[in-house]
């Protein structure tokens, strides 16, 4: 998810040139209170007419506590974005306030159900609820780790290593896992250290997360690395897969692939690989 | 509709400044300073005209000053200068 400022054309129409799965606009934090209401017209107009692809479009709202959260809401509904990002979000009770004003817009344009929430949790209280956030509403898809201000809570700074970040991290992890939906990491923002990014993003594919923020193009291709299947774990899966679908046909249900046995988890291990590896490009669904 | 000076935009590549200020005479005043006005001036002028009538303003100076920006920016910029400057928003309070 490539964060681009709602205040820059230029970046705003450049920015599905270098292939970021997603592309956050950003209301809030990168956009000063003087110009929240020329970004929100210019984040509208080029949702509505910019041709972003494939590209999954996610605004980052301000919240509804401030003057600019609703009409955020408002503008970007209307231009019809496929998610929206909620930032600092703390309590269930904040989605679901969201959740009432995207409805209430939806309802005017006769589109109940089409936007999507994601909520940034940004704080240790964010964390603590996180399991409650994240099954706020049926329209979250996933909670993401902002990590400057979720330090800042916690009365520490970021380091290289980020021990100072794992527990929040596992958190969300595994309260999106429960919830059955995306768990995204923190931005890293030195982009001259492109090693500690690396190592960065190795760190939270092992914890589970399904992806990472970022802020610059450059650092596309090295999430893409970190993330893409290998050749021969794509293999093994393929292999684990037609053996499923042949066993299915003959009725049973318990099968031996290379020696050893199939189950449940290997198999769900598997379709990951293989979904992983069409996200990536690395292989077409028609060829599967 | 009574309009006050206001302005919009920025002088970046890609973007588009909007000044608005009252006209004395009636009707849509627009001074177009573009790099590629003599391939777009017509379509720039057009998108300003349309957005400002949309939005009620008939009457009106407006400098534009250009950077490249795309419809979609101009109709945002133009938007927010006109907003500024009769004080009515497009969106509910």
């Amino acid at each position: 998810m490539m964060f681009v400022p709602g205040n820059n054309p230029a970046m705003m129409q450049d920015a599905f040139i270098y292939g970021p799965d997603s592309i956050m606009l950003d209301l809030e934090d990168s956009v000063t209170m003087a110009e929240k209401d020329t970004a929100r017209l210019l984040v509208h107009h080029a949702l509505k007419t910019i041709d972003y692809g494939n590209t999954e479009m996610v605004v980052r709202i301000n919240p509804l506590n401030t003057p600019y959260g609703k009409k955020d809401i408002e503008a970007v509904v209307k231009a019809g974005v496929h998610v929206i990002r909620m930032p600092k979000t703390e309590t269930a009770e904040e989605v679901v306030e969201v959740e009432r004003e995207i409805e209430r817009v939806e309802r005017e344009l006769g589109c109940v159900g089409r936007t999507q929430i994601m909520a940034a949790i940004e704080s240790t209280l964010g964390v603590v609820n996180a399991y409650a956030i994240a099954t706020a509403s049926k329209r979250m898809m996933g909670i993401a780790l902002g990590a400057e201000d979720y330090s800042a809570n916690l009365k520490t700074q970021r380091s290289p290593e980020g021990m100072e970040l794992l527990l929040a991290r596992q958190t969300i992890v595994v309260a999106a896992r429960a919830a059955g939906i995306d768990a995204l990491d923190t931005v890293y923002s030195n982009l001259n250290d492109m090693d500690t990014f690396r190592k960065e993003v190795e760190l939270i594919k092992q914890l589970g997360f399904d992806g990472k923020s970022i802020i610059n193009p450059r650092q596309i291709e090295v999430v893409n690395e970190v993330f893409a299947p290998k050749e021969k774990e794509i293999q093994k899966s393929l292999t684990i897969l037609a053996a499923i679908k042949e066993a299915e046909q003959r009725g049973s249900g318990v099968i031996a692939v290379n020696g050893k046995m199939v189950d449940r988890p290997v198999v769900i291990r598997a379709q990951r690989t293989i979904d992983l590896a069409i996200a990536s490009g690395i292989i077409n669904k028609e060829d599967i | 509709m009574e309009i006050k000076n206001a302005i919009a935009g920025t002088l970046e590549s890609g973007d588009i400044l909007i000044q608005i200020a009252p006209a004395s005479e009636s009707g849509l005043h627009i001074d177009l300073e573009s790099t590629v006005a003599y391939q777009f001036g017509a379509q720039i002028k057009k998108v300003i005209t349309e957005t400002l009538t949309s939005l009620g303003v008939d009457t009106a100076e407006v400098k534009a000053t250009d950077k490249g920006a795309l419809d979609c920016t101009i109709r945002a910029r133009v938007t927010a200068a006109a907003v500024r400057a009769t004080g009515k928003d497009v969106w509910a309070d």
